[in-house]
């Protein structure tokens, strides 16, 4: 439920005033466990992909500790740290977590990369490309055709390093793209990060 | 190891759970309450808005600071002495009179924490994530922010690994203030682009 890009349905934006960083002492406490684990390297490749397991009506209805709460028990069981039965001992009854993982361990990670293929200004278009598992392509571009608009650093790709023991670096890029090419009507542009392996090359915009 | 519960829906608070597993990464060792009480208090009360704040100043008022920082964000905030986590790749984007820039991040919540520290919840709310792509003048607008209609907005999706900060426009009649009193102007909303100053 987390690639809300472009999703309908949503009201106005509620700003709270004086917000505090923490609204109640919980979300103070989700977050000192939360970068304990991460500081000791216990949920490195499951953090983040274990939000976007939760139940997606659970996501939206719930607080955004809670997603931290949710993901890093999660993790902590699949990394085998803390087993599910001790959780529901400490609790008292049944401890919630996100579902399983789904997309396939890989065996190897592919080949990495340390140069840039495109160049800015070169035309490229986002791979339609949905498997299980977890990617930092956002669906809202998938499909569409951009402009490179700045070239970055060379990064583990997602994708791979959520899935296998091992990591694929990549350069990145930031792709400018039209509102006409996402979605069919004017408006103003939008720019996003993505890895190498998300990229084609992509036609001239007037090329119809 | 025992069935694993995927509800959709807990029916357990999330304070009994967050005490629960609280207790057993005390009790296993891998929460050490203390020693990370230093990092949270960093966070909840040393990192803020008034860092980026710092670094918008110094760019106001020093030019060979501004171009620096455009070129290399991270090197140039680094100078004023922040960085670490969610701050390695800084990359600034000026407002200009033909320009408003504005950031989200549409898959979850990324946010340049040595700057601003950590996000507002509205940046994390499914409305601002979702409709922020999509229709950003119209959210600009009801947050109070009016973009004039010949100036572009960008809106940047910080959906890999880069950070931004939003460098706005130097508002006018600010010329005889200091650096200090300049940084008091400079809000968080202004540095994500979603606020003119």
């Amino acid at each position: 439920m987390h690639d809300l890009g472009g999703l309908q349905g949503f009201g106005l934006v509620e700003i709270e005033e004086d917000e505090p960083v923490f609204h109640a002492d919980w979300e103070r406490r989700a977050y000192r466990l939360s970068i304990a684990a991460m500081l000791a390297g216990h949920l490195n490749g499951r953090f983040r992909h274990a939000i976007e397991r939760m139940d997606p009506a659970w996501y939206l209805a719930s607080a955004y500790y809670e997603h931290w709460l949710t993901a890093t028990a999660t993790g902590l069981v699949e990394g085998g740290l803390v087993t599910q039965h001790e959780l529901d001992e400490r609790l008292g009854s049944p401890f919630p977590l996100a579902r399983p993982i789904r997309a396939p361990r890989l065996d190897e990670p592919g080949r990495s990369v340390d140069s840039h293929k495109y160049a800015i200004g070169d035309r490229v278009r986002v791979r339609e490309w949905h498997p299980i598992g977890h990617t930092r392509a956002p669906r809202y571009v998938q499909g569409k055709h951009g402009m490179v608009s700045r070239l970055d650093g060379v990064f583990s790709l997602p994708d791979v390093e959520y899935h296998c023991d091992q990591r694929r670096l990549e350069p990145t890029y930031s792709v400018r793209f039209e509102a006409e090419d996402v979605w069919g009507a004017p408006g103003d542009p939008v720019y996003v990060d993505v890895w190498e392996s998300y990229l084609e090359p992509g036609r001239l915009s007037d090329d119809g | 190891m025992g069935e694993i519960h995927h509800h959709p829906m807990p029916t357990t608070s999330v304070e009994d759970r967050v005490a629960a597993l609280e207790a057993l990464l005390v009790e296993k060792g891998i929460l050490d309450a203390e020693a990370i009480d230093a990092v949270v208090e960093h966070y909840e009360h040393v990192v803020g808005p008034m860092n980026g704040a710092k670094v918008v100043a110094r760019a106001w008022v020093d030019d060979a600071y501004r171009d620096r920082l455009l070129a290399d964000g991270t090197a140039a905030i680094s100078e004023l002495g922040f960085s670490g986590q969610e701050g390695d790749h800084m990359v600034v984007l000026e407002n200009t009179p033909e320009v408003h820039n504005a950031v989200v991040c549409t898959l979850c919540s990324c946010y340049p924490w040595p700057v601003l520290g950590l996000p507002p919840n509205w940046y994390k709310s499914p409305p601002y994530r979702s409709r922020m792509v999509r229709e950003p003048r119209v959210v600009l607008e009801e947050m109070g922010c009016i973009v004039p209609g010949e100036c572009e907005i960008r809106v940047w999706d910080s959906s890999a690994e880069v950070r931004y900060l939003v460098l706005p426009m130097r508002p006018a009649g600010s010329e005889e203030l200091s650096e200090d009193e300049l940084a008091g102007l400079v809000t968080r909303d202004s540095m994500i682009g979603v606020a003119r100053l």
